[in-house]
This record gives structure tokens, sequence and C-alpha cells, in this order.
């Protein structure tokens, strides 16, 4: 295990910006830190540098507590979200100031930079200085400056979050190219769930301190623990139901809910592409209006409406959008195919309220 | 994106508003701040050389040769050459507390560092004689033990240093506070101490500053005159300053001599100047480097 947090909790005077929270990762893992601003995920990573003193739990870096050693002798790589790059060093004193410091032979030094001027692709820049770069090279030269004295995790704080969408896509691509390279641990904060599910190969989601899940990407995506990391992990239609005579009911809409008592309040989620719709009016079990269609390129979004007004947001391909004819204000047959029971936000999670379900087959007439 | 109508932020024009105003307002105000810079600056300035050269180089050479004179420069050089680097490392100290700790009394740090410049020379000079003259609080357990304070080089040294210590720190903290924690923070990931962090990173991006605030302190540190006078005590050739020795030879009716002594002050207030622009000069520039880091200016690759 490369890291490990073990109850760790935070306060910043009677605020607690990270509460008991333990999680790990594995060695030569690629992890994403994803939540909102200002969940703590940050102070979880400066906690693991050594830059903030957790007030409670214990930090293990390579199966050793960490939390008495300063942060100058844990050996991790650190990249600042702003970089900081030291602005009165060439881009070669900047790689090379880690080195110097731990005293390595000048030969050696000498090898290093070379190598990773290469890896880096920044040869020919080493005389540069930081305001001479442009946001991406910056960015390659802060990790390459934190990778210099080959340290045993690398943590970066937000890494894409001060370079335009563009280069950040291929910044992506191009970490997560070096991460198979190299194969440093690395644990990274990021408030983007597309860039978190895109590059990591396991997502830890933080809110408010806390953790909500952690788990792999498709799995974060279908099954998400609760209502948080549902709404947060792309978009979901969460409704409230009422139990009634073991249906639960929202409106006009209806969803077994065998073994609930009646008067049970019963939280479900279900994606856009699990709803059905069909021109054909006799087709599915709920009668809806088409009142936006929102294109993101290859996908649509549509919103429907129920007789009753509630929402339901549906998701397409062009060419099944195109198949159907669709058009704004028209009328449709819809179904939900599938849907989640979800836990309230920040319940305890267990094996039964993250359970999925399919519909049944004949869900129309059964209900 | 596509970059069809895209304005080069270089070739924006400059508001002409200015330009726009009628041209005799324009040099009456100019003029009148010309005017004002003659006769209360550049004339005064000029007149300390005119009658110091008044009876000729030789007797300017030989008034500074005087031993009286020459005990005055050299301590006034002794009193800047103690406090200076004191309070270049209070000043130092001070703003990096200041810029990356937070701390409880750290507004009433900010106040007090500013404390002496609210505060008159002269009543700077009388708290040190309450404390430690022989009606003060200390004097009498000084004078058992035989140390002297005032009317000597230590109050001298001690009520300069109060006098003087805002200018080091005031000109850092800014500086600081904009730089932020981050690049030492960076260091210390990269195993780096406290002292090759402040060494490596914070002093090369403090060093104008610094120079320009330790320029500023040693020019009042040697034209002090106020709270110099009250504790020196006036004792020709012992703890006469170039400022006192100035009034003293002034009062004496040498006219000249004291204006030689003077000149020497108004040649460091002109080389003060000269080294402060060409400091203000340089921190503007690496503060606009600073800018152009963090604004997005990709060089062609």
């Amino acid at each position: 295990m490369s890291i490990e947090l073990r109850n760790v909790t935070k306060e910043f005077g009677s605020v607690a910006a990270v509460r008991n929270i333990g999680f790990s990762v594995n060695d030569g893992e690629l992890v994403a830190l994803l939540g909102p601003s200002g969940c703590g995920k940050t102070t979880v990573l400066r906690m693991i540098a050594g830059l903030e003193e957790p007030t409670a739990g214990d930090i293990l870096i390579r199966n050793e507590r960490v939390n008495d050693l300063s942060v100058q002798k844990r050996n991790i790589g650190f990249v600042f979200q702003s970089y900081a790059l030291f602005k009165n060093m060439t881009v070669h004193n900047n790689i090379t100031f880690g080195l110097k410091i731990k005293k390595w032979r000048r030969a050696d030094i000498k090898a290093r930079v070379q190598e990773l001027l290469v890896l880096f692709g920044l040869e020919g820049l080493e005389k540069r200085y930081p305001h001479q770069l442009s946001g991406g090279q910056r960015q390659r030269v802060a990790i390459a400056r934190s990778m210099a004295p080959k340290p045993s995790v690398l943590l970066l704080d937000e890494p894409f979050g001060a370079v335009d969408a563009k280069i950040r896509q291929e910044l992506r691509e191009w970490l997560v190219r070096l991460h198979h390279e190299l194969n440093v641990t690395t644990l990274f904060v990021t408030h983007d769930q597309e860039e978190a599910m895109e590059v990591a190969s396991r997502i830890i989601i933080f809110s408010r301190g806390q953790m909500e899940q952690i788990g792999k990407p498709r799995e974060v995506y279908d099954q998400p623990a609760n209502e948080f990391v549902a709404r947060f992990i792309g978009v979901m239609n969460v409704l409230e139901l009422e139990v009634t005579d073991g249906i639960g009911r929202i409106n006009e809409l209806e969803f077994p809910a065998h073994g609930h008592s009646d008067g049970t309040r019963l939280r479900i989620g279900f994606r856009p592409y699990a709803v059905q719709v069909s021109t054909d009016l006799t087709m599915y079990r709920y009668q809806a209006v088409l009142r936006h269609t929102f294109f993101l390129g290859i996908l649509l979004r549509l919103e429907f409406e129920l007789p009753s007004g509630l929402i339901v947001r549906a998701r397409m391909t062009k060419e099944e959008y195109a198949q159907l004819g669709l058009n704004d204000d028209q009328k449709v047959s819809l179904q939900i195919r599938q849907y989640r029971l979800l836990a309230a936000e920040s319940a305890p999670l267990t094996p039964e309220t993250t359970a999925s379900y399919d519909m049944p087959p004949s869900s129309g007439e059964n209900i | 994106m596509s970059g069809t109508t895209k304005i080069k932020p270089g070739h924006k024009q400059p508001s002409l508003r200015g330009r726009d105003e009628p041209p005799l307002l324009k040099f009456t105000l100019i003029g009148v701040s010309l005017l004002f810079l003659l006769v209360f600056l550049v004339l005064p300035l000029l007149n300390v050389f005119i009658q110091a050269f008044s009876k000729g180089f030789a007797h300017y050479l030989k008034a500074l040769a005087h031993p009286d004179t020459l005990s005055a420069i050299k301590l006034t050089l002794i009193v800047s050459a103690i406090s200076v680097p004191l309070n270049t490392l209070f000043g130092i100290a001070a703003s990096w507390a200041i810029a990356k700790f937070e701390f409880n009394g750290k507004t009433l740090l900010i106040t007090m560092i500013d404390l002496p410049f609210s505060v008159s020379p002269v009543v700077s000079g009388m708290m040190f004689m309450i404390l430690f003259g022989l009606q003060g609080f200390a004097g009498p357990w000084l004078d058992q033990k035989d140390i002297q304070i005032i009317f000597a080089v230590p109050g001298l040294v001690l009520v300069t240093l109060f006098v003087t210590f805002p200018f080091v720190a005031r000109e850092l903290i800014p500086i600081m506070q904009a730089a932020g924690a981050e690049q030492e923070q960076a260091a210390m990931t990269l195993g780096a101490n406290g002292w090759q962090t402040f060494w490596h990173i914070t002093l090369p991006s403090i060093k104008w500053g610094l120079l320009y605030g330790v320029i500023l302190c040693n020019a009042r540190a040697m034209g002090e005159f106020g709270a110099v006078s009250v504790i020196s005590g006036h004792i020709t050739g012992q703890t006469d300053t170039m400022p006192l020795r100035v009034e003293k030879l002034y009062n004496e009716y040498q006219g000249a001599a004291a204006f030689s002594v003077a000149s020497l002050l108004g040649l460091l207030a002109l080389l003060t100047l000269c080294l402060k622009s060409f400091l203000e000069w340089k921190t503007r520039r690496s503060h606009a480097l600073a800018q152009n880091a963090i604004a997005e200016s990709p060089p062609p690759t």
C-alpha cells in the first residue's frame, strides 16, 4: 500500500474541514480525489504531503506512519495548482533544485535532468524562465521538478485547473501516458467529474469533508452510493416516493417497493439513458410532452413533462432522435427501464441501500 | 476561438481624454508643479552646495577634516552600520511572519510597525530618555552597573533603531504577501530546510524590495535629527552625529563649515534618490514579469 489514511480528521479552529476519512491507494495506482470546491479534498492532499497536520488519525506512506515526519523527509512529489515554479530560476534549475538539495552527484543530476527533459518534452527550454513558458509547459516543468528526486508518491492539486480547455484535454491524455510509463503512485485532486472519470483508475468522492464513495469510474457511475454521488457524477433524475400498498409513488409515476411499509419515503434515481421513449402513445405506460431539446454533439438531452408537471430528463443519440422524428411539444409515451434506490445524502453505505433494480419487463401492467 | 476577429491587446489605443484638455490648463498645471519643485526643492539644495563652497574648495575640505566633524561622520556611520542591519533582520522577520503565517495579534503587529512613522521623533527620543535616563525607570540600575546608554552610542543606536524600523518591513510585507507561500512550500516538498528555502527562494524574490527598504532606512538613520538630538547630550567630538554637527556649527556662526557637512547629507539624499529610482524600475520590471507569468502568454516553441 503506497498511501493509507486511517480515521483522519482536520479541524481549522472549530470547523472540521475533513471528518474521519480513511482510504488507501495501491502501488502504481492513479487515483482521483473528486468533489466540489471547498469539500476538503485539497486539505487531504496537503496532509499527505505534510503541509498540514491532521487533528486526528494516521497517515501512512509505504506502510510507514508519517504523521511526525516533516515535509522534507516524506519523499513525496507535490504539484501545486498554481505550479509554484521558482520564478527566479530557469527550467533547468527548477528541475535540479530538489536534486541539489538532496546532494545528488553532479553526473547523476546531469543524467536525470536529460532524462526528464526528454520524457516531458522540454528539450530546448532548459534556459527559459517560467514567465517565458506557456501554461502547458509550466505544468510539465512543475511535474518534472516534483518527479526529479524520484518520489515514492506523486500528489497533484487540480493539475489542469490553470490551463484552457483544449490544452487540458491534451494534458489529461499526456498524464495517463506518463503514468503508464513511470508507474508512480499518483493521487490528484479535481472538481471536474469528467476529468476524474477519464484519467483515474479509481475515484474517491468527497463532499463537505467526508468520503461519499470510492470505486472505479464505472462503479461510481453505475452504482452511485447515494444521492450526492448520483447527482455529482453525470446527470440523474432523483425522485422522492411515498409508499402505499407496497408501491412507491410520486404523482403518476409508480415503482415497486416490496418490503417497505406504508408511509415510508424512498428516494430513487435513474439515469437519462434509462428512459425509453416512443411516439406511439400506447407503447409505454406514461404519457408525456417533449419540452426542451439540448444538443450536446453526438448526444441530445431531452426534457419531458408528465401531465402532473413532473420533469423527466432523457438522453439519446442523434440517430435515435432522427428515427423517432421528435419535435418540441410533441406528445410521446415513455417508461423507465432501470432505476436505483438511493441512500439519503451522507447516510451510511450498506449493500441494501445501493442495490440496483431492473423494472420487470411488463412493468407497465404489473404495478 | 476561430480567431477571425482577434483583437491584439498590444494594439489597443489608450484613452485620449488627457489630450482633449485645453493646452493652457495643461501648461499651467505643469508650470506650477515645476515652479514649486524649483523653489522648494532644487534651489534650497543647490544653495546648500553653493554655501558649502562659498569660501572655496580648500576651505570645504578643511571644514570636513576638522576632528570634531570627522568624529561626527564616524559616529553617524557607526550608528547606521549597527541599526540598518538590525532593522533589516527585523524587517525580514516581521514581514515573513505577517505574510506567511496566520496568528492572533497580526493586525496589532502591523499597526505597531507603523508607530514610529506616526510618533514625532522628539517624542521617540523622550521615550528612551524616560526609560534609560537617570530619572527614568531603568536609569538608576544601569548607573549602578556602570552601563551608559543615554548620552552615548548605545542610546543613539536605540533611538535610530526605533525611528527607522518601519522602512524595511513596510517595503517587504506587500511583496511577500503578493508572492504567497507556495514557492517556499514547493521547495520544502523537494527537501529544502528553512534556511535553504529562505536563501534560494525567498531572498531572490524579495531582493530588490529589500534593497530599496535598506536604502531608505539608511538615509533616515543617517539623517535623523529630532530623536537623536534628545538622547545625544551634544558632547562635541563624542556624541554628535552629522545632523547634530550641522546644527552646532551653524549656531556657532560657522555657516560655510555647517553647509559643508550638510552637503554630505545632501549628496547622500541625491544618491538615495538615484538608487531608489533604479530599484523602483527594477521591482516594477520583475513585478511585470511575474504578472506575465500569471497571465497566459505562450511564446513560440
